[in-house]
């Protein structure tokens, strides 16, 4: 399944021109509020129509305004997951779950038992959404907008109006729905640690406009591109494979890097798991440190530099197959020489790779 | 109960509350429909809309009755025409008293009901669009459901009205026992007469209990159902 957006709409002060394709998996829109994010999902929801277009997904055309095609919103068949997760009051967890079954006829493709057990949410069917707390309330409304057997599923913003913890409970079962089910999901954000663990696909605007699009890894690791989604979050992604637990409370992964040793995770054995590493958490040192405290040292070498306006840098570096992001100054840059193939040791602590930046992967 | 009060006490009893039940439910779609319209459409003459609902609530009841009156009435215009085609006569039957009761009881019942309706989140309706309803089942669904308690407060408000009605009724349809004679009609008429404020008395107690009825009713349900909705 997959889907291809484009739409142009002029608001006053603000043109939105864009052009989107993605196929299964999270693409995430990223960009700073006022970049156009809502608007394009609105627009693929029909709940807004823009003055010119085309969207098509799993092979539906639902708007092309050359041939004056509008779908309305109800025969779309796109799921919607709100910020605020608009559950209907006067009914129970059950009935808002089976809500879009009601109209999709043919009973819905989806087996609302399985998905329940994904959502972890079998114990609430009676409840009324009154009672919930916001995590729960939300898992319910993802649920929801799958049991209506959606082309395409938008989330905006999900979780935006939870706290950490409750953040913390909804991202697992966001990865379990990315990589359980086939159902490509548009996902606006503009948390960069909410993008780098989910999002297959990145996709960044600005004043309307796509500025870069491709897979996640070469986006969030593109220091060209890292300015653009600020640079104190930039960093880059690992994939890595988790190969032990150790004694002391530690584990140790496996990556294109070499080993890694992070805080004890908890993952199955041999599960591969996505580690993003902030540019600011890795340091550089042109000879193998000896006598640091840092267990993590990976020999690179830089594949380019990016000075920025003020007194940083972003230094890429090749691992293996993988990918780096340092950030160091101007000043630091100058006194080891740093330049592109020049072989360094990136130096980094194991707890500074945060338990919310580990994710899994299918 | 029956020796109580006279037959034709019992009479006017019973004629209340057939002209409020008439009045009540005959209105109610035409309510939901203009308390909607009012509180989410934009449309060419709303406000000219609003004064006409709200009108009877202003004017004076006997002015309202006497229009009632011109247009219903047998000579009327429109009472000509449902005479004529439907066989639908207003003047001096209990049909108009319903009538004249529904007209003085619809901006009680649209002002209640358009409170509930604009208290509605139409994020919730949009919802239920992405779902898969389409507008009439997203209104029956989800914006009906939640305006429920506004529908009782306002029917129950209406009936409570239209049981009191007194200048509009005996202005269009005149105080004809057995047809048009309603219990404020008939209070009133005890009085002309001497020796009749033991009938009429008797009336009013009927009076306050059936209005102390309604509203003890109206909490009951309107709790119910707001707990059925917001309740965890």
């Amino acid at each position: 399944m997959s889907f291809a957006i484009r739409l142009r709409h002029g608001f006053p002060g603000f043109d939105l021109d864009v052009a989107i394709e993605a196929g299964p998996g999270v693409t995430a829109l990223f960009g700073r509020s006022g970049s156009g994010k809502t608007t394009i999902v609105n627009a693929v929801a029909g709940l807004l129509r823009p003055q010119a277009g085309r969207v098509v997904a799993d092979g539906v055309v639902l708007l092309d305004t050359e041939r004056g095609l509008c779908l309305p919103v109800h025969r779309r068949r796109i799921g919607y997951v709100f910020q605020d997760a608009r559950l209907f009051p006067h009914l129970t967890v059950r009935q808002n779950l089976l809500y879009g079954r009601w109209f999709t006829g043919k009973g819905g493709a989806r087996d609302p038992g399985r998905i329940v057990d994904l959502l972890g949410i079998g114990g609430l069917m009676d409840r009324r959404p009154g009672g919930l707390s916001g995590g729960e309330r939300q898992r319910v409304a993802l649920g929801r907008a799958i049991l209506a057997d959606p082309r395409l599923l938008l989330m905006d913003e999900p979780l935006a109006a939870l706290d950490e913890a409750r953040k913390a409970e909804i991202l697992p079962y966001l990865e379990r729905l990315r990589d359980d089910l086939r159902v490509p999901i548009l996902y606006v954000s503009h948390s960069l640690a909410e993008v780098a663990r989910l999002a297959t696909t990145v996709v960044l605007l600005e004043g309307g406009r796509v500025t870069a699009a491709g897979p996640a890894q070469d986006i969030l690791s593109d220091p060209t591109t890292a300015t653009g989604l600020g640079l104190r979050e930039a960093g880059a992604l690992l994939t890595a494979r988790l190969v032990a637990q150790e004694a002391d409370g530690l584990s140790r992964l496996e990556s294109g890097a070499g080993p890694v040793w992070l805080p004890r995770m908890e993952a199955e054995l041999g599960s591969q798991v996505r580690l993003r590493i902030l540019a600011q958490d890795v340091m550089l040192a042109l000879l193998r440190p000896e006598g640091v405290s840092a267990l993590n040292i990976l020999p690179c070498v830089v594949q380019d530099i990016r000075l920025g306006e003020g007194p940083g840098a972003l230094v890429r570096l090749t691992v293996g197959p993988e990918t780096l992001l340092a950030r160091v100054t101007r000043r630091s840059v100058a006194a080891l020489g740093l330049a592109p193939g020049l072989p360094v040791f990136a130096v980094l602590k194991a707890v500074s790779v945060a338990q919310e930046n580990v994710g899994r992967v299918a | 109960m029956t020796d109580w009060l006279s037959p034709d006490e019992w009479q006017a009893v019973r004629l209340s509350l057939r002209v409020s039940l008439w009045a009540t439910a005959a209105s109610l779609p035409l309510g939901v429909l203009v308390a909607y319209a009012l509180a989410r459409w934009e449309f060419w003459g709303k406000q000219i809309l609003n004064g006409i609902v709200h009108l009877p609530l202003i004017l004076p009841p006997v002015v309202t009755g006497y229009l009632l009156l011109l247009t219903f009435g047998r000579q009327g215009f429109v009472g000509r025409f449902l005479d004529e085609w439907f066989g639908l006569v207003f003047a001096f039957r209990w049909t108009g008293a319903a009538l004249a009761a529904a007209v003085m009881a619809f901006p009680l019942m649209v002002r209640a009901i358009r409170l509930a309706v604009e208290a509605v989140d139409p994020k919730l309706e949009q919802a239920a669009g992405t779902l898969g309803a389409s507008r009439p089942w997203v209104f029956a669904t989800v914006t009906l459901p939640l305006i429920l308690p506004g529908i009782i407060a306002g029917m129950i408000l209406a009936f409570a009205k239209a049981m009191g009605e007194f200048g509009a009724t005996i202005t269009f349809v005149s105080n004809i026992p057995g047809e048009t004679q309603t219990l404020p009609s008939a209070i009133y008429a005890f009085l002309q007469v001497p020796g009749g404020e033991a009938q009429a008395s008797r009336l009013v107690v009927v009076a306050i209990i059936l209005a102390t009825a309604a509203l003890l009713l109206s909490e009951w349900v309107s709790r119910a159902v707001a707990r059925r909705i917001g309740g965890a």
